[in-house]
């Protein structure tokens, strides 16, 4: 049976629940959270409607400013983070045994579908002073007295590379699978060491690859809700963070609103610029 | 010299990983109500707990119920649509496959929020099944993607022969295709299971108020006091997964369902 068009109504049929879901429940919600970003907030939780600017001009404020600095750093540092160590990692994966490979995939998968939730109670524990990690350090005579490394700017980063990095090689693992192995393997007849031949053939095949995977990271790091505020102090929120403070404990629908269409179109216009950055160096 | 290299990279990525979740594993069998590593004695009550104690016992029952209802609903979605796509030429179609996408590309924090705005204007906010239907939606990619994998792997010429002996369109669908399709079914299933059970900033912003699923639940201990029970329960959730996947290794082709095309393929 080859692919046809649909003839008549009824071929339509099968498409009618998938698309009457997705426009009602996604659709139709992203259509409404704009529409409440316009609206006029009231004292109390509620708002109504109207059509005012004042939730996008709170954006012009040098604390909105400073939040949206701080994420966008952070994001980058956690995907250059994460591209760093997960690149040599996925290449050596996918050189490895079958069912090698399977089995640190089911781990990965297993992390990376781990709760924020979880992953924060598990670092904070980490880092902790009862629990954590400096009672070893003091077990084995290299500290003194235990302490929290908790909260702090590098507690987030960990918790947050932590999280992006399973998510990272299962980005990088097709690329590279597909990767032709004859290009090593000329490096290495040629006489260039393992780790020569990684990063003056790997890493140049793989180029376009990189930068996809870096902004990839760099959105699923934009989107880390949970743990900036586990594991940091408020002055390393981000904007997810905040977005979830003003909707949920702050009430101000209308300003989460305002703060997650900026979000949407902050994560667009930088997936836009790299695209048309990629083709121009393809150009050149 | 380079396997050794390789041997400690990889040594070093899994304590990396594993750190955590064995600090966590040693906290969850203290046998008082401390947060301590070592663990100070040995118990397995925190796990006990779980089903013992109503409140961490509903909130499991309430993870549970929406994982297994929106990984259903996702998965109904996801398959007509991509069966669609598959059997017809009908490019403008290709928007739902983008429409179903997009909720899991984007910053969660925006799903969970058009959801809440969504849910509040129609006036069923609180309601437990919007939990579902918003998670059926924010996780109709995994089924969706799975799907879109298999119906591209199924050999059109298998089809044809059941057209040409006279099988009509549902006959070809029951007996062809659909055994055809089922792991791929199944695997989309487990992906949007395991991430639902897991899922906090949807269900909280749809049914927080309302209902208590076990993310929720932590997330509410870790702000009032901890209890080992949070740790019991991340290895439950740790363990659920790591089966759940294996399974999906064991009666599928996980390397290639992760993109990993087999050699002959594109």
């Amino acid at each position: 049976m080859r692919r046809e068009p649909p003839q008549t109504l009824g071929d339509y049929l099968p498409l009618l629940f998938p698309a009457a879901m997705l426009t009602i429940f996604f659709v139709v919600p992203f259509g409404t959270m704009i529409a409440v970003s316009f609206f006029q907030r009231q004292q109390g939780g509620f708002y109504t409607p109207a059509f005012v600017f004042d939730n996008y001009a709170r954006f012009l404020s040098v604390f909105f400013g400073g939040v949206l600095g701080f994420s966008l750093m952070l994001a980058v540092i956690v995907a250059i983070c994460c591209v760093m160590l997960a690149l040599p990692f996925t290449y050596m994966l996918t050189r490895m045994a079958r069912k090698v490979q399977v089995v640190w995939l089911v781990a990965l998968l297993s992390i990376l579908s781990l709760s924020e939730v979880i992953i924060g109670f598990a670092w904070s524990t980490l880092f902790s002073r009862t629990a954590g990690i400096t009672n070893i350090l003091v077990a084995l005579g290299i500290m003194e007295q235990a302490k929290a490394l908790t909260p702090s700017f590098g507690a987030v980063l960990t918790g947050m590379v932590y999280q992006a990095f399973p998510y990272t090689v299962l980005v990088l693992f097709p690329a590279l699978v597909r990767l032709d192995p004859t290009l090593t393997e000329a490096a290495r007849t040629l006489g260039a060491s393992p780790l020569k031949a990684f990063f003056t053939v790997v890493v140049p095949a793989l180029r376009n690859t990189i930068t996809a995977t870096l902004i990839m990271v760099f959105i699923f790091a934009l989107g880390s809700y949970l743990l900036p505020q586990l594991l940091g102090r408020p002055q390393h929120w981000t904007l997810s963070v905040l977005i979830t403070d003003q909707a949920i404990y702050q009430s101000n629908m209308p300003f989460a609103a305002a703060m997650a269409v900026f979000l949407v179109l902050v994560t667009l216009g930088l997936v836009a610029l790299t695209v048309i950055a990629g083709r121009k160096g393809e150009a050149a | 010299m380079t396997s050794i290299f390789r041997k400690a990279y990889f040594f070093l990525i899994g304590l990396f990983l594993s750190l955590p979740l064995i600090v966590v594993a040693g906290v969850s069998v203290n046998q008082k109500q401390t947060l301590a590593f070592p663990p100070q004695g040995f118990s397995l009550s925190w796990y006990g707990e779980i089903f013992l104690n109503p409140e961490w016992r509903n909130a499991l029952f309430a993870s549970v119920t929406l994982a297994v209802l929106s990984a259903a609903l996702a998965v109904a979605i996801a398959l007509p649509l991509s069966w669609f796509l598959w059997r017809r030429i009908a490019p403008w179609a290709n928007i739902f496959q983008l429409l179903g996408v997009a909720p899991f590309t984007l910053p969660p924090v925006i799903t969970a929020l058009g959801m809440l705005t969504f849910w509040a204007t129609v006036g069923f906010y609180g309601q437990p099944w919007t939990a579902v239907v918003s998670h059926a939606i924010f996780f109709v990619t995994l089924p969706l993607v799975t799907l879109s994998l298999g119906f591209t792997s199924i050999d059109r010429s298998l089809v044809e022969a059941a057209s040409t002996m006279g099988a009509d369109e549902r006959t070809i669908f029951r007996t062809v295709v659909l055994p055809l399709i089922l792991p791929y079914i199944v695997s989309g299933y487990a992906f949007a299971f395991v991430l639902s059970l897991n899922e906090y900033i949807v269900a909280y912003m749809t049914v927080g108020f309302t209902v208590e699923t076990l993310p929720i639940k932590i997330f509410n201990a870790l702000r009032y006091g901890y209890t080992p029970t949070m740790a019991s329960v991340t290895v439950l959730f740790v363990t659920t997964a790591a089966v759940i996947f294996s399974l999906v290794a064991r009666f599928g082709d996980l390397p290639k369902l992760l993109g990993a095309m087999s050699s002959d393929g594109k």
